[in-house]
């Protein structure tokens, strides 16, 4: 048996069996465990426990049934009480929500039959990534959007010009990066991201950026940037 | 056919779309109502409370930022109004529930019988586990939540949401063991 051999590593790694199960983890840290479990025996076998649990909370759930109609009802009765109390005012027309909306229509598929279509894609996919940076002064960021330019550890990427909007959002949160800046004035549709808040040595960028070169759905090209 | 994402709903229901609201409704009000449940223990109140749910995401659509994904922020609320039922309850009496959902350790047929199907102890252990345990269980296990969403959810930090689903399993080992199940751990 090759055990992990510091415990506190051993501890960190069996914190994070429960969300491996569930297939939540970032890829970086389900490849942690991944490693650690074909190393070590105990620790697979106490995966196998958190696999059981996981089963059976679904079952458990899974048996909870569903609400009547009752409920639904009495929401759009509430609703309807309210808009004829003060009808809401529609909101002023929203470029960004508009093409992220047709953007996430668009597939591969539909967009494979001509060259012309995938320039196309591009185009929204630009218009979609600016819509996410460019915010009116005062107001939050949303998803993937940092507060500070020059802070951390950055690559420059083009993604993949089938990548739906969606896709783009999930890589970003499910390797906790942020887009910080772009189209870069470099050519190709660059943007900038930034992989970490804090400066990164250059081996571990290296492992991050290479994982995500791995992510050929939603990455067409990505670099470590200093 | 790839369905209209939630984000896009969202934008909908801001601009007063009833269609809109529907369908995030018929996407979600299962898994809203049973992580109610789960908390309240009572199907009526769940109801009740998932109504009011959906009627502040009615309500809040506009104000959405998407910093959370949308089935996180409707969990958030969900537990915000369930916490707030269960406050309105007598002092005890979930708590009494709770005991009596487990803590008997006489064998009788029932019970003897349960003991040979290890799948159905383990969920009724999982019944009997506290509110606070039930809910990062059913956060991680069935709602499918990562460790920042549930940090989000909870309103704890990332560290704690480890910590606490790490004694909610040990409890739950814990009660399997006072159920004549020893599974070695920890």
């Amino acid at each position: 048996m090759n055990a992990i051999s510091k415990e506190p590593e051993r501890h960190e790694i069996e914190a994070l069996l429960p969300w491996h199960a569930a297939g939540t983890l970032s890829r970086r840290d389900a490849d942690r465990v991944e490693q650690a479990l074909a190393g070590d025996r105990e620790l697979a076998r106490r995966y196998d426990l958190v696999r059981e649990e996981l089963a059976e909370t679904i079952h458990l759930n899974e048996t909870l049934g569903a609400p009547s109609a009752r409920a639904m009802e009495k929401l759009f009765a509430a609703i309807d009480a309210e808009e004829a109390r003060a009808p809401r005012r529609q909101r002023p027309f929203d470029l960004g929500s508009r093409v992220s909306e047709l953007l996430s229509k668009l597939t591969p598929r539909a967009l494979a039959w001509s060259a012309t279509a995938a320039v196309a894609a591009i185009l929204v996919q630009a218009a979609v990534i600016a819509a996410v940076m460019v915010k009116e002064p005062g107001i939050p960021g949303g998803p993937g959007l940092a507060s500070a330019l020059s802070e951390g550890s950055f690559a420059v990427v083009r993604f993949a010009p089938q990548a739906t909007a969606n896709d783009i959002t999930n890589f970003l949160g499910a390797y906790k990066a942020t887009l910080v800046e772009g189209p870069l004035n470099m050519g190709g549709q660059l943007y900038r991201i930034r992989l970490s808040e804090t400066k990164l040595p250059k081996d571990e960028i290296g492992k991050i950026v290479r994982q995500m070169q791995s992510e050929s759905k939603v990455v067409g090209f990505i670099a470590a940037k200093e | 056919m790839q369905l209209t994402s939630d984000e896009v709903l969202i934008g909908r229901i801001a601009n007063g779309d009833r269609l809109a609201m529907q369908v995030l409704y018929a996407r979600y009000h299962v898994r809203v109502f049973r992580f109610v449940v789960r908390m309240v223990r009572d199907e009526a109140v769940a109801e009740d409370l998932i109504s009011e749910v959906f009627l502040d995401v009615w309500r809040q659509a506009g104000r959405f930022e998407g910093r959370s994904t949308v089935s996180t922020w409707m969990l958030a609320i969900a537990r915000f109004k369930a916490l707030s039922a269960l406050r309105r309850r007598l002092d005890g009496e979930l708590d009494e529930e709770t005991a009596s959902a487990i803590e008997d350790p006489t064998d009788d047929p029932e019970i003897a019988l349960e003991k040979k199907d290890k799948s159905a102890m383990i969920r009724k252990c999982l019944v009997g586990l506290s509110a606070e345990h039930r809910e990062i269980i059913d956060l991680v296990y069935y709602h499918e939540k990562s460790v920042g969403e549930v940090a989000e959810i909870v309103g704890i930090p990332e560290n704690t949401v480890k910590t606490r689903m790490f004694y909610a399993r040990k409890r739950l080992a814990e009660l399997l063991k006072a159920a004549g199940i020893e599974r070695g751990w920890p």
